[in-house]
């Protein structure tokens, strides 16, 4: 069978695969433990990640409030999230009297879990992927619409009339937003005949998606920008923790760890989408490559891959911040307004002429 | 406790959030009972007294000297014209000529308040609407206002540099300096403030339309200040009954007709460069002489009715007091501008969504001590 772990990256994947195939005569074990290793490496991994996330938001806020940051806790303020967690670690968990304990409970696993999860078919390095899943966007797509469950849990379990008002908003507010996302992904499905996201990479090896295919492209790219700050919950549209009016939204009673989890799937969450932004419309992992410059493509290879990608998905998440603080919040009609009327009508004619446009062959 | 209003049953559909006294957008201890429907507002209603403390009562047992400063923590953010204003009105008593000087320097602090107080509210605005950045912004130049009052009054929020008669002591030899350097630095920001918020097609479709408060509801219910000017109502008592140094500078009252929380703001925006212009106006023009009338040191007022209104950045503050000739007041009632304010509030925030009641609230600037006292 197909080793689960399709990671070649380097002969180290391989050769742990085949250590472990002398080691478990049995299939089976040998998956298993691969899912194991994999599965804990990807949590430590994304924690650290949210880590330098949280961080970097700081320093991202400070630089454009006039101020300097976290710089206190560590050199230039590094090691302040990790004193905030181990913070968080030791306050009282508390759960409110009238809360429906189970679901109360189980919601931030729920985010964090869907959250993990989307990241399985990402590509972080030429040939670095955890599952190259045939259907890709598909996945992606369907498994990040789980987190409103998460959301609505927590916002009906909590007990509070301002978790649910915020539950209520975010759950319009994603089954809204999915449609776009989803749009705007179909159009690059389209250009690159593939649904599994690493053949959407290496469909740009002559040019990211962005620069071949014209204004449409342009547009699915901004429209998927907007959309997914909506579907990760991120100002200008945190309507569902709106902290001015709805004091924490769904996550007002949250206390301790459980507030921490809600944070954790938020950075990972603004992670892949914008990994999943860099890896549709800026080509991933895949080098800058234009054309036939020979020479240009071949400097540019040299760039490691792995670097590609963290720098394109960097740059997204810095502009997804930069929304942060510089946009005041939507109200909540006006929000859906945004969607209804704009985004979706815009994404749907879009998609009709990037459809033309495959059929014609008129990208590059 | 039976608060008022417990007897009206929700209706089909309808529930109660209670917002505040400690919630993230009320800006102190005022307490909103709200009747939802969904996310729209149907009824709102003001609880009151959270941070009552009596200032009037206080008052009647304090002399014509000290009582003056308890009037500094009603309104924080306007403290120094809450000050004119009980000072102006045991002048009217005393029957005293207050220096010339005293007057300009009155009116350049209190124009330095209004300054600090409004962009103060506009960062508080931002925030209120979910931007952040626009408040750090607004305390930069705030900081450099509150610098100065630290160096001619010794204290950056209460000032308490009123006493009758004049100021409590001559202004610090850099005031001229620094203040003129203030003036640049924000005449040069300012433009930075619309940049950042009042061209924003969010803010401006959060603001437009949202609240909308005629001009004669806004005479009806009593609102004065940048709300009711916002309304049409012509209402500056700068203009209309000029004190201090009013009348010797030229500027103008702001007036729109939007009614809206757009108007509001853009009102206020609009009033702080007026206010650089009258600081502009008297900083070259101190004249010399006392800084303070010759006032005995007991002061006793004669027998009578006393009343003095100033426009301090929210609004009128009227001060009214009565006399039995003894050493302090027998009775002192302060009209202010919040509480006036506030009463228009379940007006405009009726068939609004949670998120206008918001920017309402943030466009009223509401300061909640002066509202118990």
């Amino acid at each position: 069978m197909k080793p689960l772990l399709a990671i070649s990256f380097s002969s180290l994947a391989n050769s742990f695969h085949q250590w472990l195939t002398a080691m478990f005569a049995n299939d089976m074990a040998v998956m298993v433990t691969e899912m194991v290793v994999v599965g804990i490496s990807l949590i430590v991994f994304l924690v650290l990640l949210s880590f330098f996330l949280g961080y970097m938001e700081r320093k991202v806020a400070a630089f454009m409030q006039i101020r300097l940051g976290p710089n206190r806790v560590g050199p230039k303020g590094s090691l302040q999230i990790v004193a905030d967690t181990v913070k968080l670690l030791f306050k009282e968990g508390l759960t409110p009297d009238n809360a429906d304990k189970f679901l109360f409970n189980l919601a931030p696993f729920i985010m964090v879990i869907t959250s993990m999860l989307v990241v399985a078919p990402i590509a972080f390095a030429r040939d670095f992927q955890i599952w190259d899943i045939s259907i890709g966007v598909l996945y992606v797509s369907s498994v990040s619409s789980i987190t409103v469950i998460g959301i609505l849990m927590a916002g009906w379990s909590s007990n509070n009339k301002y978790s649910l008002l915020g539950a209520m908003r975010s759950g319009a507010q994603i089954v809204s937003y999915e449609l776009s996302i989803g749009l705007s992904l179909i159009s690059i499905v389209v250009l690159s005949g593939s649904l599994s996201l690493g053949d959407i990479v290496n469909s740009q090896v002559n040019g990211w998606w962005i620069f071949k295919g014209h204004i449409p492209v342009v547009i699915a790219f901004i429209v998927f920008i907007i959309a997914s700050t909506a579907e990760i919950n991120r100002a200008p549209f945190d309507m569902a923790e709106a902290e001015q009016e709805l004091t924490a939204g769904f996550h007002t009673e949250y206390a301790g760890m459980k507030f921490a989890m809600f944070l954790l799937s938020e950075y990972i969450n603004l992670f892949v989408v914008s990994a999943i932004a860099a890896t549709i419309f800026l080509g991933g992992w895949m080098p800058l490559h234009i054309g036939n410059w020979q020479a240009f493509n071949q400097a540019m290879d040299y760039i490691p891959s792995s670097l590609w990608f963290f720098g394109k998905t960097f740059t997204i998440i810095f502009i997804i911040m930069w929304f942060r603080w510089t946009f005041p919040r939507l109200r909540v009609d006006q929000l859906l307004n945004l969607e209804w009327k704009y985004l979706l009508p815009i994404s749907m004619v879009n998609v009709i002429l990037v459809t033309v446009m495959a059929i014609m062959g008129w990208h590059f | 406790m039976r608060l008022l209003g417990d007897d009206i049953l929700t209706e089909e559909g309808e529930f109660i959030i209670n917002m505040g006294p400690q919630h993230p957008s009320t800006h102190g201890v005022l307490h909103l009972k709200i009747w939802l429907e969904g996310e729209t507002i149907k009824r709102v209603q003001p609880h009151l007294g959270y941070i009552h403390r009596s200032i009037e009562k206080m008052s009647e047992s304090l002399s014509y000297r000290n009582f003056i400063f308890a009037t500094s923590r009603m309104d924080y953010l306007s403290a120094h014209m809450n000050n004119e204003a009980c000072a102006l009105a045991v002048e009217q008593g005393l029957e005293v000529e207050v220096p010339q000087r005293a007057k300009v320097i009155r009116t350049l602090m209190a124009e330095l308040t209004r300054l600090s107080s409004h962009q103060l509210w506009w960062g508080c605005t931002g925030l209120d609407l979910g931007a952040v950045t626009p408040f750090f912004y607004a305390f930069r130049e705030r900081e450099a206002i509150m610098s100065i009052m630290e160096e001619t009054c010794g204290a950056r929020l209460t000032q308490n540099y009123m006493v009758p008669g004049g100021v409590m002591a001559d202004l610090h030899p850099d005031f001229q300096k620094h203040t003129k350097e203030v003036l640049t630095q924000i005449k040069d920001k300012l433009h930075e403030y619309d940049e950042v918020l009042s061209g924003n097609v969010i803010f401006e479709q959060r603001t437009k339309g949202v609240g909308f408060l005629s001009k004669e509801d806004a005479i009806s219910y009593g609102c004065t200040g940048p709300m009711a000017r916002a309304s049409g109502v012509s209402c500056d008592i700068r203009k209309l009954k000029p004190y201090s140094a009013y009348d010797q500078v030229q500027f103008e009252e702001i007036l729109d007709t939007g009614g809206d929380c757009y108007a509001r703001y853009m009102v206020r925006m609009a009033e702080m460069k007026q206010s650089v212009s009258i600081i502009e106006q008297l900083i070259d023009n101190i004249p010399e002489g006392d800084f303070q009338a010759k006032t005995k040191n007991v002061i006793k007022l004669p027998k009578g009715e006393f009343y003095q209104r100033v426009e301090t950045a929210r609004g009128e503050l009227g001060v009214y007091l009565v006399s039995d000739g003894a050493a302090s007041p027998y009775r002192i009632k302060y009209r202010s501008p919040n509480f006036s304010n506030l009463s228009a509030l379940p007006h405009m925030a009726k068939g609004a969504k949670i998120g206008d009641l918001v920017a309402i609230m943030a466009t009223i600037d509401l300061v909640i001590p002066d509202i118990d006292r």
